[in-house]
Parts: structure tokens; sequence; C-alpha cells
């Protein structure tokens, strides 16, 4: 899995999908979002780094409108995924985040039994027609997110009540089970152990067969070993894209060798 | 982290851990000293409350007992029917003045029964029952005309003076100048406690019963004034509940954040902070001389109530809703949820508690108000009998149970001043049963996450 080199010549072969295109983002005066443009490949896996501020947790809630929430917030811009402007009048924001799953900083399963936790989306979405239906859409969810067989026992015991990596991937389990095409990651093991960290890493890269994964994170050893592009962001400038074993190998620009070298950030 | 290895070992401390300088006991004594005012603090708080409940126990249970004289009464026939035809109509005719004698015979049979030697005569012993007594008699007869003729066991309210006899209020003494009993009536109500014909029991009528005119406190109960106060409360729940809950919710989760929502934020907590009978005279101006729906009706109560109760609500409630985590919410949008979905099936269920604990404690502050009241005529003596249906029991005039409790004390008789006593006892019990359910919902459905 962390053969990057070997994953770094699958990359120029896939296709785009998503792509952005001079995104500014406001919150109210400040200006967090300075004109980023990027493509991300589908069936690959995408890191956004950078110091903490730096927008790249910004970004990432532009590409599913996460930013609608926010009042203050203002996207100006093209985000355009398989073509379509997401930010386009007739788009509505629940349709979008159904294909665009996100993945949260820190666990926050809803406070229901595991097996609802992974079937309230495909309810509310209408996925399944019965309940066996639901029954497998839910068994296959939890096997994506690698933990059915932790518990595949306890189905109907509260999501809370497991230890923070379990409830990490039971949050994996949920994103994947509204059968998402791109999914968000945010920071998605800051708050999980080595171990916990480990399996949802080795998740990350099982997802990829599927998925176009965006993944922001702090840390850069956890970027080279799951992602196949990085992206730098410096005080909300998109500094350099580009191959991940490029950006950490041969930094073309200077804050970005700053950044992975440990001056700034 | 150097400087400290180099330090440690057999180098000899400036000072020593096992004394107190003078800084720390100086800190330590002030934090004693804050200690204890807390504890006096507690303990003057709570001295305050045993107090308050010693005295409306005291004062308060001789309301629940009640002394009643029991005896039989031949029930005539020549002087309840005379044509012997049992003719409903006819009976009807017969006034209470017409029961007396029966009464004055009853008391004449019982002194022979038991053997009891007074000088009264049977005028002056019947006085020794309340007012209500020859009623009493009356209505028993017109529900069942068939038991004319037979002698039946009766269970007479004795009269206040009698009563309060029984309870250590009245004594021979502080009779001397009082035309309602005299000292020669207290002996031969002793008698009739030596005979067992006069006891002290407990008196259900108080709980359930209607209010009593000034002449009869002995009759006076709760009952219909807590009819009154429950179909206010039926009108509260079923308005401010659902608009208070309704507003939160639009105002926490969908409204936009500008100055027009900041000005209601701001207009709801000064609502909840108007003085109650503003409220009342805003109630009487709208919904009496305006709108004119019936005065002193538990609709019109109700409503003023809502209005009172409407920012007690919407504030717990927005405050229930803000405690969920954002985290929820972002799950819920997460997976592709709408706002409202988003709402009602997560944020909702887990601000329940919180709402619910508000509404209550709303509930139990609209129960426990009487200014509003004064002004819509909820007050004063009502003589109105339980309602039976529920539109009676909104629209029929009524009082509620602080009014109720207020009438009674200012009354003149001191016998209603231990109902209003024992009232206090009751609308307590209402209160702290609402807010030991208040606690235990919380416990019960309140989730970790």
């Amino acid at each position: 899995m962390y053969d990057t080199e070997k994953l770094g010549t699958d990359v120029n072969q896939t296709e785009t999908k998503i792509s952005a295109r001079n995104v500014q983002v406001y919150y109210g005066d400040t200006h967090a979002i300075k004109d980023v443009n990027v493509d991300i490949d589908a069936k690959s896996v995408t890191a956004f780094i950078g110091p903490s501020g730096c927008g790249k947790s910004t970004f990432l809630r532009c590409i599913n409108r996460m930013n609608d929430t926010i009042d203050v917030c203002r996207v100006e811009g093209d985000i355009k995924i398989d073509g379509e402007d997401i930010y386009d009048k007739r788009v509505d924001p629940v349709q979008l985040r159904a294909k665009v799953g996100m993945v949260f900083q820190k666990p926050n399963p809803f406070p229901k039994s595991i097996y609802d936790n992974i079937a309230y989306g495909p309810r509310i979405h209408g996925l399944a027609k019965n309940k066996a239906d639901l029954d497998e859409i839910v068994e296959k969810s939890l096997r994506r997110g690698a933990i059915w067989n932790e518990v595949k026992d306890r189905l109907h015991a509260p999501g809370t009540g497991l230890s923070g990596g379990q409830q990490q991937r039971l949050c994996i389990a949920r994103a994947v089970a509204t059968e998402p095409e791109v999914l968000l990651m945010d920071e998605p093991c800051s708050a999980l152990d080595p171990i916990a960290t480990a399996q949802v890493e080795e998740l990350i890269d099982e997802l990829r067969d599927q998925y176009s994964v965006v993944i922001v994170t702090h840390s850069m050893q956890q970027a080279a070993r799951v992602s196949q592009k990085t992206a730098f962001f410096h005080l909300g400038n998109l500094v350099e894209y580009g191959d991940t074993s490029q950006i950490f190998t041969n930094p073309k620009d200077e804050r970005t060798e700053s950044y992975i070298t440990g001056r700034i950030g | 982290m150097t400087d400290t290895t180099q330090n440690t070992g057999a180098v000899t401390p400036i000072s020593s851990l096992h004394t107190l300088d003078a800084r720390t006991k100086r800190r330590n004594a002030a934090e004693n000293r804050f200690k204890l005012y807390g504890m006096i603090a507690i303990g003057i708080g709570l001295l305050m409350l045993v107090t308050l409940l010693t005295t409306i126990l005291s004062k308060g249970t001789g309301a629940f007992t009640q002394t009643f004289v029991t005896m039989e009464v031949e029930l005539l026939e020549s002087k309840l029917d005379k044509s012997g035809e049992r003719d409903l109509e006819k009976i009807k005719k017969v006034t209470t003045f017409g029961y007396a004698p029966l009464i004055k015979t009853a008391f004449e049979k019982t002194v022979e029964i038991h053997g009891i030697e007074t000088d009264l005569k049977s005028k002056t012993m019947a006085k020794i029952l309340s007012k209500s007594a020859a009623s009493q008699l009356r209505n028993y007869v017109i529900a069942n005309p068939d038991q004319i003729g037979q002698t039946i066991e009766f269970r007479f309210l004795a009269n206040s003076r009698v009563d309060g006899y029984m309870k250590g209020r009245v004594t021979r003494d502080s009779i001397a100048n009082d035309k309602n009993i005299t000292p020669a009536q207290l002996d031969f109500v002793d008698q009739l406690i030596e005979a067992g014909a006069l006891k002290k029991t407990f008196n259900i009528d108080f709980i359930i019963g209607a209010d009593a005119s000034d002449q009869r406190p002995e009759a006076a109960g709760i009952g219909v004034a807590m009819m009154g106060s429950l179909f206010m409360m039926l009108v509260v729940l079923a308005l401010a509940l659902p608009i208070g809950v309704a507003a939160s919710i639009y105002l926490e989760e969908f409204a936009p954040k500008n100055w027009i929502t900041d000005i209601i934020e701001v207009n709801i907590s000064n609502l909840a902070a108007v003085p109650s009978i503003v409220f009342g005279i805003l109630g009487l101006a709208v919904f009496i001389n305006y709108m004119h729906l019936p005065q002193s009706a538990p609709l019109v109560g109700g409503l003023v109530l809502t209005l009172m109760t409407l920012p007690t609500i919407i504030i717990s409630t927005r405050a229930a809703l803000k405690a969920v985590p954002p985290s929820i919410r972002d799950a819920a949008l997460g997976v592709g949820a709408s706002k409202m979905q988003a709402v009602f099936h997560h944020v909702l269920p887990l601000a329940a508690p919180g709402i619910l604990t508000g509404t209550i404690i709303g509930l139990a502050q609209a129960l426990g108000e009487t200014a509003p009241l004064l002004l819509i005529g909820m007050i004063g003596f009502i003589a109105s009998n339980m309602p039976e249906t529920v539109g009676e029991g909104l629209l029929s005039p009524n009082s509620a149970m602080p009014a109720q409790i207020y009438e009674w004390a200012k009354r003149a008789d001191p016998a209603f001043y231990e109902r209003a006593w024992g009232g206090i006892i009751i609308l307590l019990i209402f209160l702290i049963s609402m807010n030991t359910l208040a606690v235990l919902l919380r416990r019960r459905f309140e989730r970790r996450w």
C-alpha cells in the first residue's frame, strides 16, 4: 500500500473527476481561499496538506457545499464534478451530498444503533426497496468500511459505544452506504491512535478502487502514504499541486519545501 | 529540563514543604472562609425552607379532615310527600325549610338512643350542623324518592365552629362574643363525641368539592378550581408547546442571523421578564373586550398563560437545540439529509429532554400564576359545579387553584384561612410532582454522544 512509485504511473491515465477554477471563498470580510485551480482525478486519493488555517478544510467543504450551512460564507468561481457546475442554481445541495460523501475530523456517529447509523442514508434516499435490501446495503457498507467483523454480532448496539477508531470506520461505512462517487475526508485520523490510523489508512487505500477520495491531513507522512496526488495550501493559496512523490521529494516551490522540511507551519 | 536535573540530589531546599509559608496560609484561610460563607448561605436557605414547609404543613393539614355528625334520619312521608304519589315535581316543591324539622327530630332521637342528658332544645342542637345539612338531605331525597318513609343513616358536616373546636381553633374562652355557638352547645358536642356520633375524619370533599359561600366554610373544596387549573393547563400545553417549539426550531436552525432575528431574540428575552399582571391586562383588553370571549373562562385564562409561558418554552427549547453538538448536524447533512431531516431525525430527538423539561417548568410556573387571573375574572366566589364536558370546562366560569387560595385567604372566617393553607399544600404537591417529572424525564431520556 505504500508503493507510491508504482501508483504514480497509474495517476496519469485517470480522468478528471472534480475541477475547480478560480475559486474564492470569503468568510464575511476575510478572504479565506484565493483563486484556487485544481483538477482532482477519479479513482485516486488526493491529499490536501498545509499549516492550520491555510484553507484546506474550507476548500474541501466547498466540494459538497457544506459551507452553505455557514451564513457568512460566500463562494465564487467554478467547481465542476463530471463537468457539471455544482454551484449552479439548479443543483440541490442535498442531492449533491448524496453523491459526494463526507467523513469528519471527529468521529460523529449518530446516537443510534450501528445498523441505523448505516441505514439512515439509504433510507432517506430510498436506496432500499425492502428490509432485505437494506440489510444487504448495511452489510456491504460495513464490509467496505472494514468494520463488519468487529460489529456483525452487535448491529443493534449503539454506535457511540464503539472505540474511536471503530467509530471513524463506522462513519466511513456510513458515508459509502449512499453510494457516493467522491469521498471527502477532513482529517479523519486526527482523533485516532496509530493503530486505528493504520487501519483507516489501509481502508482509504482500498476505497480508491471505487471512489475519488480527497483527504485533508496534518500528517505529511500520512499524505505520502495514502495519496497519489498532493496539494499544498498556504494562507489561502494553492501553492503547489502535483504527484505525491514529486511534492515530497522534489518540491518546486520554496514554501512547499519549507513546510515539508518543518521550517513553516 | 536540564536545569532541574542539576538541582536534584543532596542540595538543601530553600523552603521546606513541611511548613506553610505566610502566603499559602493566607490563601488557605481565605478559601476556608469562603467555604464557611457558602455553608452559612446554604444553612440559611435550608432553615427558611424547613420553616416554610413546617408552617404550611402545620396550618394546612387541618383542611384535609373535617368534623362529621352521624345520625339516623326518618324521611317522614307526611313532611316530604303529603300526597304519597312520589311525584318528583311535588317533592321538589318542599324547600330546605321543610327538611329542618326532620333534622330536629333526628337529634331528639339521637339523644335518646345514646342516653345523652341535655337541656338544649332540638333547634339549638341542630345548629351545630352545617347550613348545608338540610340541602344534603333534600338532594338525597330528590335523587332517591323511593326512600321516603325509611330511616336512613346520614353523615352531616358539623359547622365550622364545631370543627374549629375539634381542631383546637375554637375554645370556650374564644367564643365569649360569638353568636354562632354557645358553651352549652360545646358541652353537647362533648357528649356526642363520647357517644361516638361526632367524629373528625378525612374529608375527600375538600379535594374534589366546589367552593362554598361565606356562611359555610366547612363545605368548601378546591376540586372545581383544580379542574379550572387543569383546563387552563391543557390550553397552555396545546398552544404553547407546538408554537414555542416551532418558533425555536425556526429561529435556531433555519432563520438567517440578521438584525431582524436579533430584535426578535432580544424581545423574547424581554417578554420572559414582563410582569404577569401585564399579560393579564392584555388578555382582558384583547380576549375579553375585543374578541368577546367569555369572562372568567379557563379558555381565556389558558390563552393569557400561554402568552406568559411561550418565552420560557422558546428560551429553554433554543438552549436545548444549541446544546446538540454541531457534529450531529454535519453528520446528517454529510450523508445527504435535508436540513429539515437533519433537524427532525437527529437534532430534535436529542433536544427533546431539554424541551420537555422547559415545557414542564413553564407549565408549573403557569399553574402557580395568580395575577393575570385577577384581571380576567377567574377570581371571587364562583359557585360552579364540576364541569361535565370539555366545552363546559373551557367556557363556563371557573377559578384556578392559586386564585382560589387567594380568595379563601381574604375571607373573614378563620375556617377559610385553614383551607387556604390546605390549598397551598395541594398546589405544592402538583408543582413538586411536575418538577420531579421534569427531572426524571431528563434523566431517563438524556443521551450521551
